[in-house]
This record gives structure tokens, C-alpha cells and sequence, in this order.
């Protein structure tokens, strides 16, 4: 219950903020995929924060003899965080093809700008 | 008037006018005589500069609405964490009866000594199932968007940079793409070993194939790896990941009598850990492919 | 006949592998592996049905691997979950047949398969919403659903389409933003990501009171995170775009089944993880409910204002899925049957107005604004029909699918007498709104033929057995409710009860 003592939580929470405001508010479509991003890497800092357990190792366990739980990190985060990224990797791919794509039509990145090409081509 | 309005609300009722874009015409029409003589030209030029000028004003209040946002968001967010379990310890919530079963049973169970690998790849497989069927959907996704071979002519296309005459690039490149092939098989098959497995090992294996494009040029590598081989390595490395992951969900449930025929293995071997390997080399094909088919549709716009 | 139960597992898996097989194939042919997977799951669905309609628990878990759940993974089916899933795929088989011609017109040729490829994602994401029991799987297949989704837009390959595909890509990601970050935090306080283990973990904190404040905040960050994906009234704003402008058949899967998806996976966290005395304790059901008689009432207006009919039936989706929040928000046991009814009955109808008003286009030689549409309905009959149906239906007329979850919701208000008057007023206002625009398009659209005898254009034999099952669909829903209701409400005891 203490912030200092959470100040990774905090700081992954902060890039987490940062991220999405870039995702709503940033006009230009780079922008908001890096904003994206940011908000992705917030949120695996947060995951990879939590299963962390101080002076404990990577949770690759000897081949043989016993194995004391609380010597390693816990897992589950480290998988999640894998999915995590395998997912913004796909999503980032889709949003800067979509980019291109616009690009080479409108030849501007502003979202309002593009409507206001495709609205004039229109009539 | 109420005859003017029950004449619009009959002709709206038949869909010739829009009723509410009516009076808002009617409103605009007494500015609207002036600039009538203006070329047509100018019209558009004007109000091209004043929806610029719009767009440029709402820009400050849209950058004040955003740092207020994002503020009130870093605020909610800080006083959660402040609830929030502490950093590092291990009495926190997360740290249960799972996480225990993980770490001290799964090497026995899995075979594989790498927990993570072991937890991705045979407990929680659905999931790992899943995420590879995003890579899948994504490549799906780039291809429609950007695959366009019928459209632009091969001449429309050109290189910006050619490294293929650089001879520092070219003989580095030579030491360094095996390296990186060997290195990037080594991580996708000791995936249940050691750190790593079929995405970083994937990743890697696709940046190498990546240089051998950009160094060689895309033709050259396209040779080597074409569409179709593409194509094949994809739906085998899937299909193979589902058939596999389909046994071993029907074998789960006893009701179905089928006992599982893969075994464990000794923990640390190289051929150990059941299904894990065979399905590392398979989700580290997946992945290479996707990056590699990834940059030549940005690169080239087609995988021809 | 335990056999039975492996079908949800191999509906999920079916679909996925089907969606490689599709890719392999060349060209068009790629749309018979969608029609025999959609068909072959829904009677699978169907088995699922009886076989726990006549089981004594009517609910089994699945597990999908070789370790019990909390370890490993698992899958659960109730009445609701393949009651949902069935619904799905009926409706998606209905909308891509029903709108395979347009498909081969609106979609460049070569990108035609990928079409069908991203329908197999989609559907295999929308089964695994439904059959999950893992918090986490859920928000990978929620992943694959808006990728997929957003695909369906851009694949016909117009400037327009691409902008809406961005919007709705933009408005997606925020949404999965949301929920990712909830799910992370409900995972922090609880340690747990299977439903059965969360629901026990927070009721345990909450009558506790430990970590009131971070779990709070999660779950109403997982609920504005579904309800952005959904469609809720103020994120509504890509919807007329999105749906105006991709094929019928994108706009039908889309309005009709992906955003529904979405819904039925925030009804199954709200009673399988949170618990449905936790999520009254929030207070988060009180912003759904004014934002859902909001989204009932100014997407109807909107509704009015839209010249093209297919941003029309946009709107009205907005102010429908205004209707299910309402619902919820109410939070009594026959609101929540009534929010259910309104997924079914919207999913049916508005995916036959979508094809039906793809169909009057064509008639009216591929213009979509209203005034254009005129007597369009007299060169292509069917069309016409269905979508007289589908007005009839939205609107609320009794003998048709719209009617039950209105009257439901009418007697749902009576339950709670503070909100009665509220929910009354909004439901009447709704329902005048709906009229005046459906009843002005079907007005237009029949208008009668100046000059006698028009060019009857031609009506393909898909697209009209399609709108002829839609149409029978919805008078047999709506003249036999009583089934359905009675297997929402065993289905929403299941839900709640039984884990």
C-alpha cells in the first residue's frame, strides 16, 4: 500500500496514460500507432512488474531433485506478456498498412483531412 | 407556416428532403448570395483555407482536452496502484496455489524444464492457439490491404537504397545470416531447455531471412523464399498445430477413453517435454513467415 | 451420448483449422469451406442444446488439455453458451449467402477468398467468446475478433471503407486497451484468471472490503472496454461509417453478430466473474443504464436525419444496443431476459435489414440514399418483403421478434419503481422515433410506379431463399416466444448459479 514502494506499477500505469491519450487524441495516424505501442509496453511493464518476487530466479528449474516454489518468479506473467506482444505486434502491422494504404490515396495522415479529400472526391 | 411544414414533413415522409437539412439551408441562404460571382475555383480555395483554419483552432482546445484527459486518467490509475498489492513480495495474490503448481510440478508433468515454455505450450495451449491465429489474422489483413499485384506495374517500383553493391555490407552479411539462422533454429528448438522458443526464436530466424532480402534484394530472396513456400510452411505449421493440440484436448477428457500416447520424457533431454518441441518449431515457423511476408508487402506491395 | 460433449471443442478448432483450409484453396471456391463449417457447427450447436436441455445439470465443462482448470484451461457450455453460438452462426450463414452476390461485386476478385478466411476467424472467435472459462483466452479471441472484423471493412477496397476500417480499427483498440488493463488488474488483486476462481476470489475481497478501489475500477474499465467494442451510445460514433459502407454481408456480420459477440461476453463476466450483487455494488450499472436510454433516443434521432439508408440502419443499431444496456442497467431478472431477447432479436433483424437494403439498392441501380430507393421495393419483391419485415419488426409490432423484448422490457420497468416512469417515457419516445423513420423508408420504398410498368431487376435465387428464412425466422420468434424466453431464463440461472 505504498506508491514508493509500487513505483514500477506506477511508472507502467503512467506510460499506460501516456499511450492512450496519443491513442484518442494524437491527429496524426503514426502518432497513434506509437501511442499504441507505448500503451502496449505500459502494460507488460505492469504484467512483468507483478511477477516479479525479489532475489528470486528465472523460472527454468534444474533437470533433476526437488524444486522449491518460492525460489523462482512466477511464470504466469512471463506467458501473458508473450500474448501480449504477439498481439500488438499483429495489431501495429494491421494500423501502419491501413496507413500506407491511406496514404497513397489522400496523401495525408490526418484522419479529418482524409475525410475532407474523400468527402470533396465524392461530389 | 403550419401548411409550409406539413408540405416538408409529407415530401420527407417520401424521402425527397432531409427535414432538419432544410431549415439549416434556409438559415445559411442570405449569407450565401454574395460570393455567387466568385470564380469557382476561389470558392473552393476559400473554403479550403477556412476548414484549415477550423481545424487549426480546435487543434488548441483538442490539445487542452487531451492533457486534461490524460491527467485524470494518470490519476485514477496512480490510486489504484496505490491499493494495489505491494512490488516484489511474494505474499501477493498472484503468487497461489498455480503459480506453486507451475514451478515445482510442471517439469514432471510437461517435461520441460523451461516453466514458461511449459505453461504456454501445454497447459494453457488454447491460448497459445489463439495467438498464433492473430498472426495468421494479421498476415490475412496485410495481404488484403496491401497486396497489390494486379495494380501496380513491376517498373513502378524502386529501390531506394541498394546495398547488394556495398561490398562491407555484402561480406558482413555473408558471415552474419548464417549466424543469425543458426542461432534463431538453436532458440526455437531448445525453446523447452532454455530461454526462448518458437516467437523469439521465430523472430530472430525471420530477421535473418529479413537482411538476406534487404542485402541481396527482394528478388534474390524471393527465390529462396517465395509466396508459395510461404503459403505451405504457414497452412503446414497451423494445420499441424491444430491436428496436435486437437489430440491432446480430446485425450484430455477421460469420457472419451482415449488415452494420450505422448509421453513426458526425461527432463533436459533435447527430444523431452511431449508435444512442446514439435510445437515451438511450428509456432517459430508461423512467426518467421509472418515477419518476412510482413516486410515485403511494406517493401515490395506483392509477395512476387 | 457423452460424446456430445467434445462439439464445443470442435466447433472452436473446426473453425480455426477451415480457416487455413480456406486459405489454401484458390479464388471463390473458398466460400463453400465457410457454408459447410457454418452449417456443420450450427447443428452441432443444436446437439449441444439437448444434449443439456435433457442432462439433469444442463451444464458440463470441457477441459482443453490434460489438467483440470485452475492448471490448465478449460471451456464450459450451458444452455446460453451454444444457444448463443447457434445464433451466430445461423445469422452469419444467412448473411453470407444472402450477400454473396454483392460479395463478388463490392470485393476485388483476388481478395475474395481472404473475405472468407477472415468470416472463418471471425466466427471461430465469436464460439470461443461464447464457450470460454478463461478471462485471458478471452481477450486473445476478442484480438482475433476485431482483427478480423476490421478486414471484413477494408476488403472492398474503397477510400471511404478504408477511413471506417481506421475508425473502427482506432475505436477497437481503445476498447482492447480497456479491457487488457482490466483484465491485469482483476489478475493482480485476485491472482486468478479462470471465471469460477475470479468469482470466488472477489466475492471474497468484497465482503471483505480489501481492495475495493482497484476492483472497482477494473471492472468498470472492462466494461467500457466491451462496451466501446459494442457499439455503446457515446463510442457510437464509427458505427454509421463502418456499416455504411462495407458489403452487405460485412455490414450484417458486423452489426448483427460481432458487436452481439462483444455484449454476451460482458454479460458472461458481469454474472460468471464479478457476480452480479458485486457489479450492483460498483454502481457502474447506473452509467450504463443513462447511457443506454441516451443511445435509445439520440441514435434515433440521428437515425432520422441520415439520408442514406444504409447509415439509417446504422443508427438504429446504435439505439438498439442502447435498448440492451437499458436492460442491464435495470438489473432485474426479467430486464436481463428482456436484454437477452433484444441480442437475439436484433441480431436476426438487423442483419435482414442489412441484406434486404443491399438488395434494394441493386434495385435502385446501386444509389443508397433514401430518396433514390423509391418504389425500388416493386422491382425486387423479396427484398421489399424482408425489409417491410424488418421495420415491422424493429418497431415493435406484435406477431413479429421486435415486440417480445419491448413488452419484456415494459414489464421489467414495473419491477423497479424508481426508474418506472424513466424507463416508460424512454421506451415510448424510442418507439415513436423507430416509426417515424422505418415507417418513412418502407413508404418510400413502396411508393407506387409512376408510369406503370418498371424494369424488374433480377433476383438471385440465394439471396431470396436468405430473406425468405430471415422473414420466417422472425414471424416464428415472434409468434413463438415462449421457448426462447423460457431457455434465456434457464440459460441466465445457469449462468448465475452454476459454476
Amino acid at each position: 500500500m505504498n506508491l514508493l514502494e509500487n513505483y514500477e506499477e506506477l511508472v507502467a500505469m503512467i506510460l499506460f496514460a501516456i499511450g492512450f491519450t496519443m491513442l484518442v487524441f494524437a491527429r496524426n495516424l503514426l502518432k497513434k500507432i506509437i501511442g499504441l505501442n507505448i500503451m502496449d509496453t505500459g502494460v507488460y511493464l505492469f504484467l512483468a512488474s507483478m511477477g516479479y518476487i525479489r532475489d528470486a530466479l528465472t523460472p527454468i528449474v534444474p533437470p533433476e531433485g526437488e524444486v522449491n516454489p518460492m525460489d523462482y518468479i512466477n511464470p504466469i506473467p512471463s506467458g501473458l506478456v508473450l500474448t501480449g506482444i504477439v498481439v500488438s505486434v499483429s495489431v501495429s502491422a494491421l494500423t501502419l498498412a491501413l496507413c500506407v494504404r491511406l496514404y497513397k490515396k489522400y496523401h495525408t495522415l490526418d484522419l479529418d483531412e482524409m475525410y475532407m479529400h474523400m468527402k470533396r472526391e465524392e461530389e | 407556416m403550419k401548411n409550409k411544414f406539413s408540405e416538408k414533413f409529407s415530401s420527407w415522409l417520401l424521402g425527397e428532403v432531409d427535414l432538419t437539412e432544410k431549415i439549416a439551408e434556409e438559415k445559411e441562404q442570405p449569407s450565401a448570395v454574395n460570393p455567387s460571382k466568385k470564380d469557382e475555383e476561389e470558392e473552393t480555395k476559400i473554403i479550403h483555407s477556412l476548414e484549415k483554419k477550423e481545424i487549426k483552432l480546435s487543434f488548441k482546445e483538442y490539445k487542452v482536452l487531451s492533457v486534461i484527459f490524460c491527467v485524470i486518467l494518470i490519476g485514477i490509475l496512480t490510486a489504484t496502484v496505490y491499493f494495489l498489492p505491494t512490488f516484489a513480495k511474494s505474499d501477493v495474490p498472484a503468487v497461489n496455489e498455480v503459480y506453486e503448481h507451475y514451478v515445482s510440478q510442471g517439469r514432471d508433468e510437461t517435461g520441460a524444464v523451461n516453466t514458461v515454455a511449459g505453461m504456454i505450450l501445454d497447459y494453457r495451449a488454447f491460448d497459445t492457439l489463439g495467438e498464433s491465429f492473430v498472426l495468421f489474422t494479421a498476415t490475412c489483413a496485410v495481404l488484403i490491404l496491401m497486396d497489390d499485384k494486379h495494380k501496380t506495374p513491376k517498373k513502378e517500383m524502386h529501390e531506394t537504397v541498394n546495398y547488394s553493391r556495398d561490398p562491407i555490407v555484402k561480406s558482413i552479411a555473408k558471415i552474419l545470416i548464417p549466424l543469425i539462422l543458426v542461432f534463431g533454429a538453436y532458440i526455437l528448438v531448445n525453446g523447452h531447455l532454455s530461454p526462448g522458443g518458437g516467437f523469439s526464436g521465430g523472430a530472430i530466424l525471420g530477421a535473418g531471412f529479413i537482411l538476406y532480402a534487404m542485402v541481396y534484394g527482394e528478388e534474390q530472396a524471393l527465390k529462396v523464399l517465395s509466396e508459395r513456400k510461404i503459403k505451405a510452411v504457414t497452412i503446414c505449421a497451423l494445420s499441424f498445430y491444430c491436428l496436435a493440440k486437437s489430440y491432446s484436448f480430446f485425450t484430455g477428457n477421460e469420457f472419451n477413453g482415449v488415452h494420450s500416447v505422448i509421453s513426458a520424457g526425461t527432463p533436459g533431454d533435447i527430444l523431452s517435454g511431449g508435444l512442446i518441441m514439435p510445437l515451438n518449431i511450428a509456432v517459430g515457423l508461423v512467426v518467421c513467415c509472418t515477419m518476412y511476408s510482413f516486410y515485403m508487402l511494406f517493401k515490395r506491395g506483392r509477395m512476387n | 451420448m457423452d460424446v456430445l460433449m467434445n462439439f464445443p471443442f470442435i466447433t472452436i478448432v473446426l473453425s480455426l483449422f477451415s480457416s487455413v483450409v480456406a486459405f489454401a484453396f484458390k479464388g471463390r471456391r473458398a466460400r463453400f469451406v465457410t457454408y459447410f463449417l457454418l452449417s456443420a457447427c450450427a447443428v452441432m450447436s443444436c446437439f449441444v442444446i439437448i444434449y443439456n436441455l435433457s442432462s439433469e445439470t444442463g451444464y458440463f465443462v470441457y477441459r482443453m488439455g490434460h489438467y483440470d482448470a485452475p492448471i490448465g484451461n478449460e471451456i464450459s457450455a450451458g444452455l446460453l453458451e451454444p444457444f448463443f453460438a447457434l445464433l451466430f452462426e445461423v445469422v452469419m450463414l444467412l448473411s453470407v449467402i444472402g450477400g454473396e452476390k454483392r460479395i463478388f461485386s463490392d470485393i476485388p476478385e483476388e481478395k475474395q477468398k481472404l473475405f472468407y478466411v477472415m468470416v472463418n476467424l471471425c466466427h471461430a472467435a465469436l464460439v470461443a467468446l461464447c464457450y470460454t472459462n478463461d478471462i485471458f483466452t478471452a481477450y486473445v479471441f476478442v484480438e482475433i475478433c476485431t482483427i478480423a472484423s476490421c478486414s471484413l471493412l477494408m476488403a472492398s477496397d474503397k477510400g471511404r471503407s478504408l477511413i471506417a476500417a481506421t475508425r473502427y480499427m482506432i475505436f477497437s483498440l481503445i476498447g482492447s486497451g480497456f479491457l487488457l488493463i482490466g483484465v491485469i488488474l482483476l489478475y493482480s488483486i485476485t491472482g486468478h484468471l479462470l471465471f469460477a476462481d475470479l468469482y470466488e476470489a472477489i466475492t471474497h475481497l468484497h465482503s471483505e472490503g480489501s481492495y475495493d478501489f482497484p476492483l472497482t475500477v477494473a471492472i468498470g474499465l472492462i466494461v467500457s472496454g466491451l462496451g466501446v467494442k459494442s457499439g455503446l451510445f457515446p463510442f457510437h460514433l464509427w458505427m454509421p461509417d463502418t456499416y455504411g459502407t462495407a458489403t452487405p454481408a460485412a455490414s450484417a456480420i458486423l452489426s448483427g453478430v460481432i458487436s452481439k459477440g462483444y455484449i454476451f461476453l460482458l454479460f458472461k463476466i458481469i454474472f460468471r466473474v464479478v457476480g452480479f450483487d458485486v457489479f450492483f455494488g460498483t454502481g457502474v450499472q447506473n452509467i450504463l443504464f443513462i447511457f443506454g436510454i441516451h443511445g435509445m433516443i439520440l441514435g434515433s434521432v440521428s437515425a432520422i436525419r441520415a439520408k442514406n439508408v444504409k447509415f439509417m440502419i446504422a443508427y438504429s443499431s446504435a439505439a438498439q444496443i442502447g435498448y440492451i444496456y437499458m436492460g442491464l442497467g435495470l438489473g432485474t431478472r426479467t430486464a436481463i431476459v428482456a436484454s437477452l431477447f433484444q441480442i437475439v432479436f436484433h441480431s436476426l433483424t438487423k442483419a435482414m435489414l442489412f441484406i434486404s437494403a443491399g438488395g434494394l439498392c441493386d434495385a435502385a441501380g446501386g444509389k443508397q440514399d433514401i430518396a433514390s430507393l423509391r418504389s425500388s421495393a416493386h422491382k425486387n419483391k423479396i427484398a421489399g418483403a424482408a425489409f417491410l419485415v424488418g421495420s415491422l419488426s424493429m418497431v415493435g409490432v406484435p406477431m413479429f421478434a421486435g415486440f417480445i423484448p419491448k413488452l419484456l422490457f415494459a414489464s421489467s420497468a414495473f419491477e423497479s419503481s424508481s426508474r418506472m416512469l424513466l424507463v416508460l417515457v424512454a421506451l415510448a419516445v424510442s418507439t415513436m422515433l423507430n416509426v417515424m423513420y422505418f415507417m418513412r423508408t418502407v413508404l418510400t420504398v413502396y411508393h407506387p410506379c409512376e408510369g406503370g410498368a418498371s424494369a424488374k431487376t433480377r433476383v438471385y435465387a440465394s439471396f431470396a431463399v436468405c430473406a425468405l428464412i430471415f422473414v420466417a425466422i422472425n414471424a416464428a420468434v415472434g409468434i413463438n416466444s415462449q421457448p426462447i424466453s423460457t431457455l434465456l431464463e434457464k440459460g441466465i440461472e445457469l449462468f448465475a448459479n452454476v459454476r
